[in-house]
């Protein structure tokens, strides 16, 4: 590693850990025999399943399910670990993704049995602890956002997006009116338009302004009496704030669309400014980026979604309701919206992921989610200042959560975007988002998130600024990145063309 | 603030590398009148300790499967979980990392993901499986609206046994796209009657649940030949995934698309999420399907690898043309589902549901034995039947309850003409001593 330029700025073996031994499938490692699970011993007759049911609609061997031993099972599945990077290892900074850190706690307390081990249709007699939990939720969510009511249904940030636009849906149909378009900026997350699609709506793109940044001019010349309303994220994801929107929601207001908004990018913005209060009709939060729910290698989260009074009517069944005092006391579901859109989810959502929300808000309190929004922005802020010299900023003004640079200040070097994120995984870090927004060519967004120190930033930076030097000094090695995984960079179109998305069995010879 | 790291003196050393006097300022593009000019109006701050405490008394307030004999099923299902899985599955390397979009930095998750496609589609018999939906009832509504896409018809049949809020569901997600629903009706066994009736050139697809709601076995066969007379596909969807090992894989009895829901695989209960959606179908739908794919490729010197492929289907790339619009799936869950399946493995897993069957079979037994006790549906079931009881169900709820056992689902709603009933699932954790406490307190003694 003589000269190796990764040196300069710390001593690290690579983003996943040094040992990074072999490990087959399941299926390589299995021998005919072994088990890893025992059963308890049948305290009941033994019954032959034929006797009921004819032979051929019962299952035969399980062939293609390995055997193994516990202890197979479990050093592989180790060892598959430590070949992931992970919020635990360090700094992760996808943009829009809100890596932050995932409290140890809220694990605990989705553990106990009184959370883990209950029944989404067990009497809400027998289920008071979680219904008050979810009520106090809702109430939390709606003074955070300023909304009204709150729905925890939905299990992920799309399927909140697909909640919210079909509350606008039927609002709109309830009021006899049919729309059948709606705007969404060209730098909103994909989820956007396909929600939209979902409920049937063809997609208008607004195109961002110069600065970035929706302007009035450009909705309103849009907003025709069959648009539905608008999706906005707010902050954008070149992580600016949209200076406009208040004018922008009046705009669609006045010409009888509602105002969606993408609640990814909300960790900017708790205890600093509400969407509520900027003319949001109805937005989503992922509790698996703002509230800090574990991301889980891509899930579950949570994707809550809150409305003004306007739209209550059409809120997804059931909600927690607690009984007015002429009722008694407590807790139920309630059913009672004539005009709601129906049911989102199987049960009553992603109730594990509302117990270690509820935990962080209560170990934050209003002081500690200012605290998160502020730290979040000052870290954007510091982030972007120390590389706005070696990389390109396309829209070079104050962020706020997330910092977009691009590739443009490589030109001619060979060097691009994927190229820094893998070069970055050889310093130690996870890559930024890439290539989105898609109005930024090359685009690398960054969102440090609160819990990063400074000396961590520092480290950081410096091993992007490192980069951006290899890119005019040592353009290959940049391109050949990583050099230090485990495996180095993996071909995505031959997997593509070729798809393979299954073990099987080797053909027996004979 | 233990959750973040800055003290004053980084605060102000950052503060003037950016080269603006206060934190505030770094906000000065919101509109003064648009901040908030006050603390929010949430509980204040409490210390570790003091949440645990306060979420230990809510947790107390709850009936759960560890406080209670337990036979509610309905869809979700009280099995055992192997301690290995939680140790696993808290290891922050799988819970605290995203998506694998950086495939050299998520091998552990991608190679995962691809085991649990290579055993879904060894339980569907069939020969693709995504990484996941969000549970079973949108795994379903996302079926059908890929059997419309590939059929370009809009009509969706159901089977009488749907599962009511897999209904509910599918009725939400079809509703935006014109799609309409049928249904056929159940008969006097349990089983879906008269579906071939309901099936024509407009259906895009046949929705069976195996076993029914009620849990009745369904012909799965006979219904493949009606969605197939009329060119429609057959979509075989269920709540509980065990049964899997217990019955013929849909693929080889006709399914073009097995869906479902896999709480039962080492995900618990938790009130009902976060659960586990699969979805698998056939290699000439790939192309439709909703949802990540892991696949398999060589790294530059040709060594084996994996990546998240045939991503020009999804949101990210096709926006509003992509076939969902799925992002954050359940990956943690799919996790421990594939350790869950790796441990039981290939006899285990059907040992497993035999035993479970093998309850249920002496609950019944016992029950035609049990003077005001009946059985009302006469189909064969796998781990979960319907009881008929001598008088209202939710006394001989509440007398089991007394015995310490949630004793089952009152039908009242759900199924009025069969009179007072109740849906009992047996699993493995229901011992034998408490089958006979709860018959006895549903045949009305107080035991």
């Amino acid at each position: 590693m003589n000269g190796d330029p990764r040196d300069r700025v710390h001593a690290v073996g690579n983003a996943t850990t040094s040992l990074a031994f072999e490990e087959p499938l399941l299926f390589e490692r299995s021998r005919p025999g072994r088990r890893g699970a025992d059963l308890p011993a049948s305290d009941v007759p033994e019954v032959d399943p034929a006797a009921s049911l004819p032979a051929d609609w019962l299952r035969g061997d399980l062939e293609g399910l390995p055997e193994l031993s516990e202890p197979d099972v479990v050093r592989h599945f180790t060892r598959l670990s430590t070949w992931n990077y992970a919020v635990d290892l360090g700094l992760y900074p996808l943009g829009s993704c809100t890596m932050k850190y995932n409290p140890k706690l809220n694990e605990v307390a989705a553990r106990m049995p009184g959370f883990a081990q209950g029944h989404p249709l067990q009497p809400v007699a027998l289920a008071q602890g979680m219904l008050q939990l979810m009520h106090e939720l809702e109430r939390q969510l709606a003074e955070i956002s300023g909304m009204d009511r709150v729905t925890l249904q939905p299990a992920a940030g799309a399927q909140g997006e697909l909640a919210g636009i079909m509350m606008i849906r039927a609002y709109h149909e309830h009021r006899g009116e049919r729309r059948t378009r709606i705007l969404i900026p060209d730098s909103a997350h994909g989820t956007n338009p396909a929600s939209a699609a979902l409920n049937g709506y063809q997609t208008v793109p607004v195109p961002s302004g110069p600065d970035g940044l929706i302007h009035p001019a450009a909705v309103a010349e849009r907003m025709a009496p069959d648009v539905a309303g608008l999706m906005v994220t707010n902050p954008n994801t070149l992580g600016l704030f949209e200076e406009q929107l208040v004018e922008i929601a009046e705009i669609v207001h006045a010409r009888g669309g509602l105002v969606y908004g993408d609640g990814a990018n909300l960790n900017a913005l708790l205890g600093v400014a509400r969407p509520g209060d900027l003319g949001i009709d109805v937005m989503h939060f992922n509790l698996h980026k703002t509230f800090s729910t574990p991301h889980g290698g891509g899930g579950p989260g949570a994707g809550p979604v809150g409305v003004k009074n306007l739209l209550a009517p059409h809120l997804p069944v059931p909600m927690v309701r607690q009984l007015d005092a002429a009722e008694g006391s407590g807790f139920v579901l309630d059913y009672d919206f004539p005009h709601s859109i129906g049911r989102l989810h199987g049960n009553l959502g992603n109730v594990g992921m509302l117990v270690r929300a509820f935990a962080y808000v209560r170990s934050l309190g209003p002081d500690g989610l200012r605290r998160c929004a502020e730290m979040a922005v000052l870290n954007a802020n510091y982030v972007r200042e120390r590389l706005r010299h070696a990389y390109a900023v396309p829209y070079d003004r104050p962020v706020m959560h997330e910092c977009v640079l691009s590739d443009r200040s490589f030109e001619g070097t060979g060097v691009t975007t994927l190229d820094v994120a893998k070069r970055l995984i050889d310093y130690g870090y996870h890559p930024p988002t890439v290539y989105f927004p898609l109005i930024v060519p090359g685009a690398l967004m960054i969102e440090p998130t609160e819990s990063e120190s400074l000396e961590g930033l520092d480290r950081f930076c410096e091993a992007l600024l490192a980069i951006a030097d290899e890119a005019r000094s040592d353009p290959e090695r940049v391109k050949g990145a990583p050099h230090s995984t485990r495996l180095s960079r993996l071909d995505e179109t031959r997997a593509a063309r070729r798809p393979i998305l299954r073990w099987q069995p080797e053909p027996d010879p004979s | 603030m233990r959750f973040i790291p800055h003290t004053e003196d980084d605060v102000a050393r950052m503060l003037r590398a950016i080269g603006v006097p206060s934190v505030d300022a770094l906000f000065a593009s919101i509109p003064e009148k648009q901040r908030l000019d006050r603390p929010l109006a949430i509980p204040a701050a409490v210390s570790e300790q003091e949440v645990l405490a306060e979420l230990a008394g809510l947790a107390a307030r709850n009936a759960n499967a560890e406080s209670h004999g337990w036979f509610l099923g309905a869809g979700t299902y009280a099995h055992f979980v192997p301690s290995a899985i939680d140790a696993l599955a808290s290891r922050a390397e799988f819970s605290t990392s995203y998506t694998p979009y950086q495939p050299e930095v998520s091998q552990g998750t991608l190679q995962a993901i691809f085991e649990w496609q290579s055993m879904i589609c060894a339980l569907t018999g069939l020969e693709v499986a995504n990484a996941s939906l969000y549970d079973g009832a949108s795994a379903t509504a996302e079926a059908a609206l890929m059997a419309m896409r590939l059929t370009r018809r809009s009509k969706v049949v159901l089977s009488a046994g749907i599962h009511p809020h897999t209904r509910e569901v599918l009725r939400t997600y079809l509703d935006g796209l014109g799609g309409e629903l049928a249904s056929a009706p159940r008969g006097a066994d349990g089983r879906t009657a008269g579906l071939a009736g309901c099936v024509d050139d407009a259906t895009a697809c046949v929705i069976l649940q195996q076993p029914a709601f009620l849990g009745a076995i369904e012909d799965v066969r006979a219904v493949a030949e009606a969605a197939r007379a009329h060119g429609a596909l057959l979509v075989v969807t269920t709540s509980e995934a065990l049964s899997l090992a217990f019955l013929q894989a849909p693929g080889a009895l006709g399914a073009d698309i097995a869906c479902g829901e896999a709480q039962s695989f080492g995900v618990p209960m938790s009130f009902g999420g976060p659960h586990l959606g699969f979805l698998a179908a056939r290699a000439a739908h790939v192309r439709q399907m909703p949802g990540r794919l892991a696949g398999q490729t060589v790294d530059a010197r040709g060594r084996r690898g994996f990546v998240l492929t045939l991503s020009t289907r999804e949101q990210h790339i096709r926006r509003e043309r992509a076939t969902s619009n799925i992002c954050t799936n359940q990956g943690l869950c799919l996790l421990r589902a594939t350790i869950y399946l790796a441990l039981l493995g290939r006899r285990g897993l059907r040992e497993l549901a035999r035993l479970n069957h093998a309850k249920a079979e002496y609950a019944k037994a016992q029950v035609r034995r049990t003077p005001g006790l009946s059985l009302p549906l006469a189909a064969p079931t796998f781990h979960e039947f319907v009881v008929g009881l001598p008088g209202p169900a939710e006394a001989a709820l509440a007398r089991a309850l007394d015995a310490g056992l949630v004793g089952g689902l009152d039908l009242a709603s759900h199924a009025p003409e069969l009179g007072p009933a109740v849906l009992v699932c047996t699993t493995e954790l229901a011992r034998r001593p408490d089958i006979d406490r709860l018959l006895r307190a549903l045949a009305g003694s107080r035991t």
